[in-house]
């Protein structure tokens, strides 16, 4: 299927001398929707972390667009970054910033815009997300759903190939949840190709185009939902859990 | 009508304070760079960039000034750099504030979240871009009240300027003390001198503290 964006392979990474991650290989095309799912501690932060190299790994191999990344090159790492975006699950806001300066300065220093075209561009990322009307606000002054909210416009702003979502919604209150899926499943409409580390059971079942469910620092099933969300398998029994987590099975 | 005492009390005060400016400003403003480019090099600098600013901070933050000025100005003759009063004694109030600072300084670079680092680092900005741009402004703001603090002891030890015969406002009031034998009010008046010059300091930092507020830094 499709044309291969980023691939990655053989990743490993250990953890003073703990092996954490064991040689993950992952290809995404383009326009596919990746989820990530797992019990706590399986390495799905890791490898996210790993795929940008905020936690440089190892050992692995990149490549983005059919070219091989050397992630050792300082430069070609920053160009890189670049284009796979990245969400945290704490937002990551730059705090001394504005919602639109956490959108300008990136634009600014790293795209070496200039300041009119790079504010006309993040007003316009802001109001994708819907916060036009919250552009001045510094992150203190926003909600947990408003702050995701600008990190993903401000990541957006890059115009990256690929998106890493680290439980974007896990640090939210159910209540504003759901503007951040909404947000995501636009990204999704769009075509963005995605890998979402998420316990949100409806995103994984609607969204997912192939779930990967991790233990232990490898991928130990892969699938698309239908074939792998049928009784009997890990990624079903884990999802089971969630259901019952939120209250969807008694 | 002043009597003769107090008028050449207060000329001499004034000159003297006029003096102790000059020597505040310019050391105020250069041990705060000092500070913010030490504290820099001591929180992300290479082993021996660290090890380097990690021994001057100690060298001036554990001699005395007053060894520091003597040294300066009646010690680097013996080898061939003789400083003038004033500039040996700017000198030595940068270089014992900037240790100061520093220490202020990179306790707050230190104090800045990995997530600011991470999420710059994400965006794809240079390690030295995240810092410049990331971090050094948000430490800054977190290092304001410490560096008011500093700001306001200087202004107290630029009174050692006059031991390297700097006529500032004490040197000016030592004199006069002594030429008329009245030391309790000389000093006095000396005191409230001071004392004026750290309430204004204070006012302007508070200012600088004020316009520099940021939603979410310090603000509860
Ligand atoms: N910087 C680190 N130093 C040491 N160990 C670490 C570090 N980061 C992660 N680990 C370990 O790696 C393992 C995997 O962590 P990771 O955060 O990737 O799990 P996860 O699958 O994202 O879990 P969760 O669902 O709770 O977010 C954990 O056992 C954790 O203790
Ligand atoms: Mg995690």
């Amino acid at each position: 299927m499709g044309d291969p964006i980023l691939s990655v392979e053989n990743i490993k990474k250990s953890f003073n001398g703990v092996p954490i991650l064991k040689g993950v290989d992952l290809c995404l095309n383009k326009g596919e929707i990746k989820i990530l799912i797992g019990p706590s501690g399986a390495g799905k932060s890791t490898l996210l972390q790993c795929m940008n190299c905020l936690v440089p790994p190892d050992s692995g191999k990149f490549r983005l667009e059919e070219r091989t990344v050397d992630i050792t090159n300082k430069r070609e790492l920053y160009v890189y970054r670049q284009q796979v975006g990245m969400i945290f699950q704490d937002f990551n806001l730059f705090d001394h910033l504005t919602a639109l300066d956490n959108l300008t300065i990136a634009l600014r220093k790293v795209k070496k815009m200039g300041k009119k075209e790079a504010t006309a561009r993040a007003l316009a990322e802001l109001s994708r997300v819907g916060l036009e009307e919250k552009t001045h606000l510094y992150p203190a002054q926003l909600s947990g759903g408003q702050k995701q909210r600008v990190a993903i416009a401000r990541a957006l702003t890059m115009d990256p190939k690929v998106l890493l979502l680290d439980e974007p919604t896990s640090a939210l209150d159910p209540e504003v949840m759901g503007e951040v899926i909404d947000v995501i499943r636009n990204l999704a409409k769009r075509g963005m190709t995605m890998i979402m580390a998420t316990h949100q059971i409806n995103l994984i079942r609607t969204l997912a185009d192939e779930i990967l469910f991790m233990e232990s620092g490898a991928v130990v099933e892969q699938g698309q939902p239908k074939v792998l969300l049928v009784p009997g398998t890990r990624s079903q029994g884990f999802c089971d859990k969630l259901d019952i987590l939120t209250g969807k099975i008694k | 009508m002043l009597s003769p005492f107090y008028q050449e009390l207060v000329s001499s005060l004034n000159r003297g304070l006029l003096m102790s400016l000059y020597l505040i400003i310019p050391s105020a403003v250069g041990g705060i760079l000092l500070g913010i480019i030490v504290g820099c090099f001591r929180a992300f600098g290479n082993t021996f960039v660290r090890k380097m600013c990690d021994t001057y901070a100690a060298i001036f933050r554990g001699t005395p000034l007053v060894v520091q000025l003597f040294i300066l100005y009646f010690g680097l003759p013996n080898i061939g750099i003789c400083l003038s009063s004033y500039t040996a004694a700017v000198l030595g109030f940068v270089l014992c504030s900037g240790a100061y600072q520093s220490e202020y300084i990179r306790g707050a670079l230190l104090s800045i979240k990995q997530n600011q680092y991470s999420a710059a680092q994400a965006l794809g900005f240079s390690r030295f871009q995240s810092i410049v741009w990331i971090i050094i402004p948000q430490a800054l703001r977190k290092a304001l009240p410490g560096c008011s603090n500093e700001i306001i002891y200087l202004i107290k030890y630029s009174s050692l300027a006059y031991v390297v015969t700097c006529m500032e406002l004490t040197g000016e009031g030592k004199a006069i003390a002594t030429e008329y034998f009245r030391f309790t009010e000389v000093f006095a008046v000396i005191g409230l001198y001071y004392l004026l010059l750290v309430s204004l300091a204070i006012l302007v930092l508070k200012k600088v503290e004020k316009a520099t507020l940021i939603p979410g830094f310090g603000q509860f």
